[in-house]
Order: structure tokens, then C-alpha cells, then sequence
């Protein structure tokens, strides 16, 4: 049976374990690190070189130091509030653009990519140099000095990550808005119903899929945040990236992979739930018409 | 003054940008009417909808509803509700939500709004839909919930965007029926937007016919495809033949005109000069056809041709009979017995037809 094959079977049937391979480095290359990481978040040993043998140990240092459990709770404070302001006023930009006409929107439009594309250190520096001669200038103004003058902290944090997070959440926002038929707002007018009471029982319960998926963005995009929060962060405005990175500096203890490892479990609790809000919104949407004509 | 006109346009112009969607056009629509703005993709009608919805303001000109100037109303202050032409139903509540809508916004309690959307989905023969999304139903399904949701407010006026456009043709067919009888039933002005010709004849009262934003004419069907006002609605609405032609005398709508030699007579609507060139319009199912020695009408006219083509098309067979050089007319003679079939191809025959279905049609 075998030189009845076609010619070139051979070539395809080694293609296909090239194809395999390919795969397989792929993948080794992405997750290996990965699970090291998970790996050694376990192992009972403080170098960390070697596996020595399982331990929880760091899991529940970790849960016992001060330090960490301030740095989550930041890094919590800063993700919920900059991902709610940033989902409001993201949203209001996107309704904004994609609704209404007005001067130099072109402009805006490219200014609003804006946060998406420049390098991070350049959104932090001009962060950095904005807040310094904001709080100088604040300080100045009300002769503020020593322990009383304004200093960075969470609240630069949280300002500094709503001003990347808008950017994100009004893209994502508008391209659900751009796939919403506006023939329903016309129809909800139609039956009676003011712009509010559209916009309230039409347009936002039609969007909120691309509204949560904003928010889940910027959420996660808020707790990875390293760079901006470095340079606009002060006093008290310890976040978890912050806390990980000044350890490192010190040594690499242990501690780390456990938090990493749980900061990768909440990312990845985040993508499952956006992925989820997709799903739901691609039934809704989607045209399984039952024919019974 | 009571209202004499349930709709009426007074010289309504839209302009978008540079281009004029709608021109000057002045209309009115009778309470219980059952009114069709036809004309091809473009014409405006659609336009002129969208305006007595209050989705477009008007350039200038005004709209009344009921006698009351509406023009610069927003669509939620209007008592008017559309049936949109890919029906617009909300992707996010049930059919009975749907329905529910226009009540809801009105205020009307819980109990009577149940009891009227239960009566509306009986009405459009879908009883059992209600706890279903719009995205479970079929389109012709769709269609009729999209009915519902605007009937069970009881408008003023329904207004209907191409609603059948989307369906099949037997589909099509069997809603126009449906929808004729519900028009009766709720004797509510309806104002229906259609390119198709043979569903606006089927359908309306009246019909006006639009062109490039221009209301060409408005009559009843019959008027329309029998007195047709000019060229464009006589060649829009139905088959027709348009014969060049001069003028050679007319008075009173009667006028007499050359075509390649042969005087013929025909009405007309239009202002015509003596000499200038026009078209002689006739219908192909108006013209009959004579065997040699057959007796004469006193009310036609007739002239003698030869057939150059005969297609056979069931219930009428079609016939091009040519009256002299380049001037041929298309000929529809009903099947009705043996002997309508005895025409052969390069017969000699005549063509006659009453003077009154003949149209000089100058533009």
C-alpha cells in the first residue's frame, strides 16, 4: 500500500512534525518561565537554584508581611479607582466621537491613541515633570511646607493611571459603539423614549459588554502598571510591581514567586471573566435565526 | 379649523450638504389612508419618512400631523411610529419587551400593558412568542413583531420603510394581504415607503410616485398606471411603449400626433406645443390585435403591422408588431381561447386601441 501513496507524502508528513515542533518551542518558550515560577513559588528552599522539597511557607510570609499586604491593598485602590473614572470618562469620550460632530475632532481622535502608543517612560516623565510643578506650584500658592506641602502618592498614581486607562477604555467603547445599529436608538425615539431614556435602556445595556471589557483592560492594565507608577508614586503610593521590584533590588527571596504567582492567578481569573463577557456578548448578537417559514 | 389631512407636507425641501434629498415636495394624506411613496433607491421617499418621523428636520417647508405643525419636534414628541425596513428590534429585551416598549414610555400601568401586548401578538398571529429574543425568530417572524411593537401604540399614523423588502416573494406576497386587512381593522393612516411598484398598485389608496426628490404624481392606482402624469411614472410603473412622436394639433387634453407618418390620437395632461417632439405612450396589454377582416370599433383606432416576435408566457402571449420602419410596439393578448393564439410570426395584422389609453407624453 505504501508506494501507492501520492509523491510528496513524505515531505508533508515531515512538515507536520516541523509544524508540531514549531509548536511545542513555542510554547516552552512562552509558559516555561512561567512555570518555574509556580514551581519554585513552592520549593523549601531560600536560594532557589535547586528543588529541595514542597512548602507553602512563602504563601503564608507573604500573607504575614505588612509591607505586601499594604502594597496589594494599594495596588487594589489604584486599580479600582483609576479603572471607574477611567471607564466613566472613557466612555463619555467614545459616545462623544462616535456620536457628535465637532471641530478638530480628527485631532482628537489622534491625540486620544496617543497614551496607547508613546513608550511608557515617555507617559511617565511627562507625568513626573506635570505633577511636580503642579504640587510646586500648589505648595507655593499656599505656602505649604515640610510635612504639610503636597507630595506625590496614590492620588498622582490613581490621576496618572486614569490618563493612560481613558485612551484604552474609549478605543475598546468604540468600537462597540460603532457596531451598534443605530436604527435601534431611531426606534427607541420612535416609541416614545428622550435621549436619556435611549442611551439608559437601549444604547447602555447594548454596549455594556465593550463598557466591562474597557474596564477589566484598565483594571488589569492598572495592577501590571511598573513604570508610571514609579515616577509619579510617593510616599505611602506603594503598589505591588513597586514592593516586588524594591525586593529584588535586595535579594531575590522566595516571597517573589509567591507573589508572583498570585498577581499571575488574579491576570488570569481577569482574562477568563473578560473572555466570559464576550462569549455572552456574541450570543447575543448573534443571528442563529430558527427558520420556520 | 378641523384638520382636513392626517399628514400633510407643505413645500418640503432637505438638503444634505450639497445634495437635495427632497424638493419642494407638498402633500397630503387623508385619516384611515392607506398612502405608498414609490420610487427607485434614492428618490427621496425614504427621506420624506424619516422627516414625518422627525429623524430629519426639513430645510424648510413644514410638516403637520393632524393639522398641528410638527416640523421641528423631536421623534419621541411625535404620535407616530415607524416600521423599520430591517425592523429595528432590540437585540437585549424578550418580543414582549419589545412590544411593551411604546406603552412603558407612555406611562400606562403594568396590568394594561400585559393585557395589550397579549392582544397585539394574538393580532399579528405570534401568541407564543413573547418570552423569546428577536434573534429566535425567523424574518418573517421578525416582521410581524416589529408590526406589533408600533401598532400596540395605536399612532396616529403607522409609518412603514420598505417593511417587505427583506422577506420572499410568497412571504411578501401573503403580508401584503395581512397587512391591508390590519389597516382596515385599525383604521389607522398608514404612509408606506416601497421601490416596488406592483406592491404599492396591490396595496394603496393612493399612491405618489417620487423621482430624484421630486413628487412626480399622486393618484389611486388605477389613475397612475392609466393617466400616468409624465414619461418617468408612465415608464416606472408598469410596461409601456413610448413611440416617438410630433404634435400636430391638441386641444382640450385631445391631441393628434405623427408617428413615422401615421396620424394617431391621444390625451394628454401636459402643456403641448403644436410641432414639438413628444413620445406616444401606450400599454402592451391595451393594444388588441385584429385578424384581416374583423369589424371595426368606432372608439379605436387601427393600424396595420406585421408580427416580427411572438413569446409565449402562460396566460398571455407577448407579440412585437412592427408599423413601419424602427417604430415597433410591444402587444400582450390574454390566452383566453384557441383562436388567441392564431398569430404567427410575420403575419400581417392590425393593432388597435381606444384613443383614451393612449398618453403624448412631452417630458
Amino acid at each position: 500500500m505504501n508506494e501507492r501513496q501520492p509523491a510528496g507524502s513524505d515531505f508533508l508528513r515531515w512538515g507536520k512534525r516541523l509544524l508540531w515542533a514549531n509548536m511545542i518551542f513555542s510554547f516552552l518558550f512562552l509558559y516555561l518561565p512561567i512555570v518555574i515560577l509556580v514551581a519554585f513559588s513552592f520549593n523549601d528552599s531560600k536560594l532557589g537554584a535547586r528543588w529541595v522539597g514542597f512548602t507553602t511557607q512563602w504563601y503564608v510570609s507573604m500573607a504575614q508581611s505588612e509591607a505586601i499586604l499594604t502594597a496589594m491593598e494599594n495596588s487594589l485602590i489604584v486599580a479600582l479607582a483609576s479603572t471607574i473614572i477611567a471607564t466613566i470618562l472613557g466612555t463619555m469620550t467614545a459616545m462623544a466621537m462616535e456620536r457628535f460632530r465637532f471641530p478638530f475632532q480628527r485631532t482628537y481622535d489622534g491625540i486620544l491613541y496617543l497614551p496607547v502608543i508613546i513608550p511608557d517612560i515617555v507617559m511617565a516623565i511627562s507625568l513626573l515633570a506635570f505633577f511636580s510643578l503642579l504640587l510646586g506650584g500648589v505648595n507655593n500658592l499656599l505656602g505649604l511646607e515640610g510635612n504639610a506641602a503636597l507630595r506625590p502618592g496614590l492620588v498622582t498614581v490613581i490621576i496618572a493611571h486614569v490618563a493612560f486607562n481613558i485612551s484604552f477604555v474609549a478605543i475598546v467603547v468604540r468600537t462597540s459603539l460603532g457596531e451598534l445599529d443605530p436604527g435601534l436608538e431611531e426606534a427607541a425615539q420612535d416609541l416614545g423614549a428622550n435621549e436619556w431614556t435611549t442611551f439608559r435602556r437601549v444604547t447602555l445595556p447594548l454596549i455594556m459588554p465593550g463598557i466591562l471589557g474597557g474596564a477589566l483592560l484598565a483594571f488589569t492594565l492598572s495592577l501590571d502598571d511598573f513604570v508610571i507608577t514609579f515616577f509619579t508614586t510617593g510616599p505611602g503610593g506603594t503598589t505591588l510591581p513597586i514592593e516586588v521590584f524594591g525586593r529584588i533590588r535586595r535579594a531575590i527571596s522566595p516571597e517573589i514567586n509567591a507573589i508572583s504567582t498570585a498577581m499571575l492567578l488574579v491576570s488570569m481569573i481577569l482574562v477568563i471573566v473578560s473572555q466570559l463577557v464576550q462569549r455572552r456578548t456574541a450570543a447575543l448578537s448573534s443571528n442563529s435565526v430558527q427558520e420556520t417559514q | 379649523m378641523a384638520a382636513t389631512f392626517d399628514v400633510e407636507l407643505r413645500t418640503v425641501t432637505k438638503h444634505f450638504g450639497s445634495f437635495t434629498a427632497v424638493k419642494d415636495v407638498s402633500l397630503g394624506i387623508r385619516q384611515g389612508e392607506f398612502f405608498s411613496l414609490l420610487g427607485p433607491s434614492g428618490c427621496g421617499k425614504t427621506t420624506n419618512l424619516r422627516m414625518i418621523a422627525g429623524f430629519e428636520l426639513p430645510t424648510s417647508g413644514s410638516i403637520l400631523l393632524g393639522g398641528k405643525d410638527v416640523s421641528q419636534l423631536p421623534p419621541f414628541k411625535r404620535n407616530v411610529n415607524t416600521v423599520f425596513q430591517n425592523y429595528a428590534l432590540f437585540p437585549h429585551l424578550s418580543v414582549s419587551d419589545n412590544v411593551a416598549f411604546g406603552l412603558e414610555m407612555k406611562g400606562i400601568d403594568k396590568a394594561e400593558i400585559a393585557k395589550r401586548v397579549k392582544e397585539t401578538l394574538e393580532m399579528v398571529r405570534l401568541p407564543d412568542s413573547g418570552k423569546k429574543k428577536p434573534n429566535q425568530l425567523s424574518g418573517g417572524q421578525r416582521q410581524r413583531i416589529a408590526l406589533a411593537r408600533a401598532i400596540v401604540n395605536r399612532p396616529q399614523v403607522l409609518l412603514l420603510d420598505e417593511p417587505l423588502g427583506a422577506l420572499d416573494l410568497k412571504l411578501r406576497k401573503a403580508m401584503q394581504l395581512e397587512l391591508k386587512e390590519l389597516q382596515r381593522q385599525l383604521a389607522i393612516t398608514f404612509v408606506f415607503v416601497t421601490h416596488d411598484q406592483e406592491e404599492a398598485l396591490v396595496m394603496s389608496d393612493r399612491i405618489g410616485v417620487m423621482d430624484h426628490g421630486v413628487l412626480r404624481q399622486v393618484g389611486t392606482p388605477a389613475a397612475i398606471y392609466d393617466r400616468p402624469a409624465d414619461r418617468f411614472v408612465a415608464d416606472f410603473i408598469g410596461d409601456t411603449n413610448f413611440l416617438p412622436c410630433r404634435v400636430v394639433d391638441h386641444r382640450n387634453g385631445t391631441a393628434h400626433v405623427q408617428v413615422a407618418g401615421l396620424t394617431m390620437s391621444a390625451s394628454s395632461d401636459q402643456t403641448l406645443t403644436d410641432n414639438s417632439s413628444a413620445y406616444l405612450a401606450i400599454r402592451p396589454e391595451k393594444v388588441q390585435l385584429y385578424g384581416p377582416d374583423t369589424p371595426h370599433n368606432p372608439n379605436e383606432e387601427r393600424f396595420a403591422g406585421v408580427i416580427v416576435e411572438t413569446v409565449f408566457m402562460g396566460t398571455d402571449t407577448r407579440y412585437v408588431v412592427e408599423l413601419a420602419e424602427d417604430i415597433q410596439i410591444v402587444v400582450r393578448q390574454q390566452n383566453r381561447n384557441i383562436a388567441s393564439t392564431r398569430f404567427a410570426l410575420g403575419q400581417t395584422v392590425d393593432v388597435g386601441w381606444e384613443t383614451v389609453f393612449a398618453r403624448v407624453l412631452v417630458s
